[in-house]
């Protein structure tokens, strides 16, 4: 099935099999490994990527469910050398232990915040409570995304 | 190879189901995808409805809500007139998976999958929902309840689908309760939940009410009985304990990995003992800030 979509900025055309699982053909067939699989049912948000600027599981999305979407996967996020402001407040607030989840985590926030300029904790956990994170206990995470939602008011 | 079509029209997905009969079709996949993968289910051609724009989206006509079967629960949660004329179904929504299993799952889904513990069913049964069942034949209606027959369950026929849920604004009732049990806040089944919508008067005398129960059956629970106990009384600590003991009878949960059996007829019974915390009587008998849904969100 011949299939065109947007992947990080870029216009792709191919020919692939519908039925494969859209976390597959990123990391399999665009090398593209940010994109984790972590549960393969939906329940851990490892592999989060954002389709048309929403956050979506790729595990639970079928290759032909791509056709005209506009794909963004954790490769994608930074403009050019300079971080996302999450990516930068991850790094500052060290909110990575283990890293798995950060992908995910930082789609699903990013996207948040963008709606949402001036988040509480709460909305915060919220907005991540697709997103497991095994090493952190949250707090780091969510001290991280408070400090991005600031410095994405400024910017 | 599995064929997956993904049709932008009821016309093309009629075709499609016309050329492949055995089709099998899925709206968000949070579901449906997952049993696939598990094998579970079986399909060698699988239609996604995702962009099937005629059953998407939510409309107000004079008291009638029309959402579109294949509406995400993030867009239905995001529809003010949803959040001010039937906050009981916005409330279960914003506690039903996470905000990405939202992104995707659709109301419709919920409604299919038929589980007992599905959190949209409770609110749609106490607002009466009525569903649109649509074919290339044309359309018919069916309430929900009569709808679902157990678990996975429903009046569904081979190449129907469901395309709309129509639902009436229920104005007399002035408290919309919402509230679920699970093993944590989000990411979770309902080990139980109760759905409730409250009439009172200025003395906070009960004039009506809807209750359902849901995952402590094969179905949602309704009861005549409870709502009979209720009706006339004060709302109380004393008029819920004897309703609950009205209601002790129908609650028939299961065992399994996430409570037993027990544990939800308890449960169950507590939610609505716990009504009357959530009713402030020297506010109007309206409902109280921490249970109405937040405003403004953006989840």
């Amino acid at each position: 099935m011949l299939i065109s979509f947007c992947l990080n900025g870029e216009l792709k055309k191919l020919n692939i099999s519908p039925n494969r699982r859209v976390t597959d053909l990123l990391r399999e067939d665009f090398g593209l490994t940010g994109t984790k699989e972590g549960c393969g049912t939906g329940e851990c948000g490892a592999c989060t990527i954002l389709a048309d600027g929403e956050p979506r599981l790729s595990c639970l999305m079928l290759a032909a469910q791509l056709e005209g979407k506009k794909i963004v996967t954790i490769e994608g996020l930074s403009d050019g050398q300079k971080l996302h402001p999450v990516q930068q407040a991850f790094i500052d607030y060290g909110a990575v232990q283990c890293g798995f989840c950060s992908p995910g985590m930082i789609l699903s926030a990013a996207a948040f915040l963008r709606q949402t300029p001036e988040p509480s904790r709460d909305q915060i956990r919220e907005s991540i409570s697709g997103n497991l994170c095994r090493c952190t206990g949250y707090q780091k995470i969510v001290d991280a995304l408070e400090a991005a939602a600031k410095i994405m008011q400024e910017e | 190879m599995r064929e997956v079509f993904v049709p932008k029209s009821s016309t093309e997905l009629w075709d499609m189901w016309g050329s492949y009969p055995n089709a099998q079709v899925y709206a968000g996949g949070t579901d449906f995808l997952v049993q696939l993968r598990n094998r579970k289910r079986d399909a060698s051609v699988i239609i996604c409805m995702e962009r099937l724009e005629a059953f998407k989206g939510v409309q107000q006509q004079q008291n009638m809500i029309r959402i579109g079967a294949c509406t995400t629960l993030s867009h239905v949660l995001k529809e003010p007139v949803i959040r001010k004329h039937i906050p009981v179904l916005a409330t279960a929504i914003r506690r039903l998976g996470s905000p990405l299993i939202r992104n995707m799952a659709t109301i419709g889904g919920n409604i299919c999958t038929a589980s007992p513990a599905g959190d949209t069913l409770p609110p749609l049964y106490i607002l009466d929902a009525v569903l649109e069942i649509c074919s290339e034949q044309g359309i018919r209606h069916i309430a929900l309840k009569d709808f679902i027959h157990g678990p996975g369950q429903t009046a569904l026929m081979k190449n129907e689908i469901l395309s709309c849920i129509n639902v009436k604004i229920p104005q007399e009732y002035q408290i919309h309760h919402f509230e679920k049990v699970g093993k944590r806040k989000a990411m979770t089944c309902s080990v139980a939940s109760l759905a409730g919508l409250l009439k009172l008067d200025h003395k906070g005398v009960i004039k009506g009410v809807r209750l359902a129960w849901g995952a402590v059956g094969p179905r949602v629970l309704m009861s005549e009985k409870v709502e009979r106990s209720l009706k006339g009384m004060q709302l109380s600590a004393e008029s819920l304990e004897n309703a609950v003991q009205q209601g002790t009878e129908i609650f028939s949960p299961i065992d399994d990995i996430r409570a037993s059996a027990d544990y939800r007829r308890k449960i169950a019974g507590n939610l609505m003992r716990r009504l009357v915390r959530h009713v402030q009587p020297d506010a109007g008998y309206q409902i109280r800030p921490d249970t109405r849904i937040r405003q403004p969100e953006n989840i």
